[in-house]
C-alpha cells in the first residue's frame, strides 16, 4: 500500500476526464479517488464530468442535404 | 479447403454496401471539417473503391470506410500544418464549466443547474459549439467520445504518437468546456430559461 499526500482540488480537477476514461496510472487513480473521498466540490465535479461525457456521446446535429446525397450517389455511379 | 466466403468486389457490391453508409460518412466529416466534408466523403468513396478488394467482410464496410475517410483527413490536416497553432495547456486548465456554472449561476430559479444548463443546448448547438474548436483538437474529441474508437487507434490513423493524441484529447475537453459556456451566452441559451 502507497502512502500518497493529498493532492489539491486543481490536479483532481485536471485528471477527471481522464480518471473516467482510465486513462491514469493505478497510482494517479488512486491519488484522485483519495481526493474524492473527502471534496464534495469534486464529486460534483465528477458528476458533472460524467454527464457532460455522455452528452457528447449523444451526439450533435449533422445535416444531410438531399442535393448532397444526391451529388454523392452520382459520385459512386461514375466511379 | 478454405471456410473463407468469397466477397462480391464488383462495382455494383460497392454501390449496394456504400450507398447506405454515405449519412453517417457525411456526418463524421461535417464534424471533422464542415467547410470540406464533400470532398473528404468524395476522396474517401475514390480511396474505397481503389481498395474495395482489401475490405474482409461486408459487414465491416462503416467502420472501414470510416477508417479511410479519417486518413483522408489526415492527409488535409497536414496541408494545413503549418497554419496549426497549438494552444497550451496553461492557457485552458484551470478552466471548469462545473464551478462556472455553479459561481456565475446562470439559471437562477433550477434546483438541478447544472442537468439544466446542458439541456439548454440542441443537438445543432452541439454542432456549433464543435465548430468553435480548432480542428486538431475536435478531431480526436469527435473520434474518441462521439465515435467510440480508442486514443491508440485514433494516433495509428491519424499518424501522430500516442502522447499528442493524449495531449490533443485533454485541451480539447478543456477548449469544449470552455467554449460551450462562451457559445451558451453568445447564443442566449441561457436567458430562455429565465422566469417572465
Amino acid at each position: 500500500m502507497t502512502t500518497q499526500r493529498l493532492i489539491p482540488c486543481s490536479d483532481a480537477v485536471k485528471r477527471l476526464w481522464e480518471y473516467l476514461d482510465d486513462a491514469i496510472s493505478p497510482e494517479e487513480q488512486e491519488s484522485i479517488e483519495k481526493h474524492l473521498a473527502f471534496c464534495r466540490t469534486c464529486c460534483g465535479e465528477l458528476e458533472f464530468a460524467k454527464e457532460l461525457r455522455a452528452f457528447l456521446a449523444s451526439g450533435s446535429a449533422e445535416t444531410f442535404p438531399p442535393i448532397v446525397r444526391e451529388r454523392l450517389e452520382r459520385f459512386v455511379d461514375d466511379l | 479447403m478454405s471456410d473463407q466466403v468469397v466477397q462480391d468486389r464488383t462495382k455494383e457490391a460497392f454501390k449496394l454496401l456504400t450507398l447506405p453508409e454515405l449519412a453517417g460518412l457525411y456526418s463524421l466529416a461535417r464534424r471533422l471539417d464542415e467547410g470540406g466534408a464533400e470532398d473528404l466523403v468524395q476522396e474517401t468513396l475514390l480511396r474505397a473503391y481503389r481498395s474495395f478488394g482489401t475490405l474482409k467482410t461486408d459487414a465491416a464496410v462503416g467502420p472501414w470506410l470510416k477508417r479511410i475517410l479519417v486518413n483522408v483527413f489526415r492527409d488535409v490536416l497536414r496541408k494545413r500544418a503549418r497554419a496549426i497553432e497549438e494552444v497550451s495547456v496553461e492557457e485552458m486548465d484551470d478552466f471548469s464549466l462545473y464551478r462556472t456554472i455553479a459561481i456565475e449561476d446562470p439559471l437562477p430559479y433550477s434546483d438541478t443547474l447544472h442537468h439544466d444548463f446542458l439541456s439548454a443546448f440542441a443537438r445543432e448547438d452541439v454542432h456549433a459549439v464543435l465548430m468553435r474548436i480548432q480542428d486538431i483538437y475536435r478531431a480526436p474529441l469527435v473520434l474518441h467520445y462521439m465515435e467510440g474508437w480508442s486514443t491508440k487507434e485514433i494516433a495509428r490513423l491519424i499518424d501522430v504518437p500516442l502522447g499528442t493524441v493524449l495531449a490533443r484529447l485533454h485541451r480539447a475537453r478543456k477548449r469544449f468546456e470552455g467554449e460551450m459556456w462562451a457559445y451558451a451566452r453568445d447564443a442566449g441559451l441561457l436567458t430562455r430559461e429565465e422566469a417572465p
